[in-house]
């Protein structure tokens, strides 16, 4: 009997060891295959920070191209003093702070009406809102250059070629989903809460304003980051409705006025991109919980 | 509350629904009042150009006379169109297939990490995801050089010779793929992480007790709960990669001949460069099937989520 149960004992012994041990693997094996895909993925920033420490002489030599022999602050120096790049960033700037504010001012109360006031059909429009979110800009940059030239016909006012026109024609990329965002997470607050409020005499807007704005804090913050870092990446707007160097916002502009010419000087280039990533990766580095509390929202709230 | 009004006399009932019936109808307008700058906002830079785009398509080149259907009817004849639709077909699907596998592996490694690990590994991961497209592609641009390529330094050292990335059609087609897996896989790394955190620990307790292998829980437990999440970021994702314009606009430009032009990227160069605006409109309107099908999808997933909550 105890001999049986001894077996049994250094029985699972064994299995609990080797249980211990293949867990051990498993976990080599997972660190082993996220380093090369880290590797992977850290690749093309890297890539820029290497690239933006070179000296062009340096890069026309064809040495390593993943090392740098003499580190140069050069091209960020250039580049910062460079009224061009300047340019293009304080577009890209006040652009994507005006889309920020715009937006949230249209999908936070918008998104307090849909989500706990209900009117006739504000189902459908939540719907609606989501549907709108999946029309691409690649659908819509062609009927808006086509409106914006017929503007400026027939009022005088040029819409194209103009860096704050984008403040206008951006909030289409960005309100759809910050709403849906602000519509979940004013969905998440309980009822008793406006209960209370509408007992103790307080208006919507108060309701508004008082409870669900503090409450629901994490949610603005998310969406605006989300706004934020649409409204500083998007190409297709800009490439479409811009063309002057002094009216271009930063990827557009280093697309199209860095590279041109038969020398490519590709220090500069690659300092100036990553640079111009730096805003929403700082954004991402300090906030990332609301950065991917916003990502995940779409699909598993609401 | 419905019976407490009924017990209540008549009088005091009929003046407390009067007074229901106005606060519902103040409560309504302010309501909508509320939501309105978003529906000015949708109906005026959304609806209409969309269906100003559906117009647009219908005339001809000088944009003076209506051509009905014409626009269409040529690019159903015309053997670029046939290629942009291959291309893009071939370029979304793949694309989606990559990130939706690479999301899952990383996932699962990630969520095998500690827990303490996890945070530092998944916020280096997201990075690609972060960078503006337009950045990182020219990075990748760069990268794939012919002459400079870094890429082909590294194959050189190991006797591979010059591998031209963006200059011949099948590496060039590999190409912006790879970039756009590259930027999105992080995407489905993070929502399927997100969904692997949300399976009940006690459904792997079950299984590890029947004797289930490490395949048989991913096949029979992870997978089914996931099964929604799958669905919907790949939906997502389809519709993005579909629509996609920066990365194929930066790394080819659509060349080499046209060969990796997608409907976007087409239909910026012969809209917004070849001064065709309605033929542009045509090509781009392609893609309301696909977006239509997913819109359909979704809508049904958002109502039966609606009605089971």
């Amino acid at each position: 009997m105890s001999a049986a149960a001894s077996a049994i004992e250094t029985g699972a012994l064994v299995k609990r060891g080797s249980l211990r041990r293949s867990r051990r693997w498993a976990l080599v094996w997972s660190y082993v295959f996220l380093i090369m895909f880290a590797v992977f993925f850290l690749m093309p920033p890297v890539y820029m920070l290497i690239m933006g420490l070179k000296t062009s002489a340096e890069t026309a030599a064809m040495t390593n191209p993943w090392w740098v022999y003499h580190p140069t602050l050069d091209n960020f120096i250039a580049l910062l003093t460079s009224r061009t790049y300047l340019t293009f960033f304080r577009n890209s700037a006040v652009i994507s702070l005006a889309v920020v504010v715009i937006s949230m001012l249209i999908a936070v109360p918008a998104a307090f009406s849909l989500g706990r006031m209900k009117f006739w059909g504000s189902t459908t429009l939540a719907a609606g809102v989501f549907l709108t979110y999946l029309v691409p800009d690649s659908l819509l940059f062609i009927p808006l250059f086509k409106i914006m030239a017929w503007v400026h016909e027939h009022t005088g006012i040029t819409l194209l070629n103009r860096w704050w026109a984008l403040i206008i024609i951006y909030p289409t990329l960005t309100v759809p989903f910050c709403t849906w965002i602000m519509i979940g997470y004013f969905q998440s607050i309980p009822k008793e809460l406006d209960e209370a409020a509408l007992i103790d005499g307080a208006g919507y807007i108060q309701m508004l304003t008082k409870i669900f704005l503090p409450v629901a804090l994490p949610g603005i913050i998310a969406a605006t980051i989300f706004a934020f870092t649409v409204s500083w990446s998007e190409f297709l707007y800009p490439m479409a409705f811009t063309v002057s160097a002094d009216q271009l916002v930063l990827p557009v502009g280093i697309v199209t006025t860095l590279i041109n010419g038969d020398v490519y000087n590709w220090g500069q280039i690659m300092g100036a991109c990553l640079l111009g990533a730096a805003p929403p990766l700082i954004i991402y580095a300090f906030l990332m919980d609301y950065y991917i509390a916003g990502l995940t929202a779409g699909a598993t709230k609401g | 509350m419905a019976n407490g009004i009924a017990a209540q006399p008549p009088a005091v009932g009929a003046g407390r629904r009067m007074t229901m019936q106005k606060f519902m109808r103040r409560r309504s307008t302010t309501a909508f009042a509320l939501a309105l700058p978003l529906i000015l906002l949708i109906s005026g830079l959304v609806i209409y150009p969309a269906l100003f785009a559906v117009y647009l398509s219908m005339l001809d080149r000088t944009m003076e006379h209506f051509t009905g259907l014409r626009n269409i009817l040529f690019l159903l004849h015309f053997d670029t169109f046939w290629m942009v639709v291959e291309q893009s077909c071939i370029f979304a699907i793949s694309a989606v297939f990559f990130k939706a596998l690479i999301g899952f592996v990383t996932s699962h490694l990630v969520h095998n990490l500690p827990p303490k690990g996890q945070r530092k590994w998944r916020g280096m991961l997201l990075v690609p995801w972060v960078i503006p497209t337009a950045m990182s592609a020219i990075a990748w641009f760069w990268l794939f050089d012919p002459q400079y390529s870094a890429f082909n330094w590294i194959l050189h050292k190991f006797g591979i010779g010059p591998i031209p990335w963006l200059g011949v059609t099948s590496w060039a087609r590999f190409s912006v793929i790879l970039v756009n897996v590259w930027y999105g896989a992080p995407f489905f790394l993070i929502m399927y992480l997100a969904a692997l955190k949300s399976v009940p620990e006690q459904l792997y307790e079950a299984a590890a007790i029947d004797g289930a292998s490490w395949w048989q829980k991913v096949w029979y437990v992870t997978l089914p709960m996931m099964r929604n999440i799958i669905a919907i970021t790949m939906l997502f994702s389809l519709i993005v990669t579909f629509a996609n314009f920066d990365i194929v606009r930066i790394l080819t430009a659509g060349g080499p001949v046209d060969t990796t032009h997608v409907f976007a990227t087409w239909a910026f160069s012969l809209g917004i460069q070849g001064n065709n605006i309605p033929m542009g409109a045509s090509v781009s309107l392609f893609m309301l099937p696909i977006l239509g099908v997913a819109a359909f999808f979704i809508l049904r997933d958002i109502n039966r989520r609606g009605s089971t909550a």
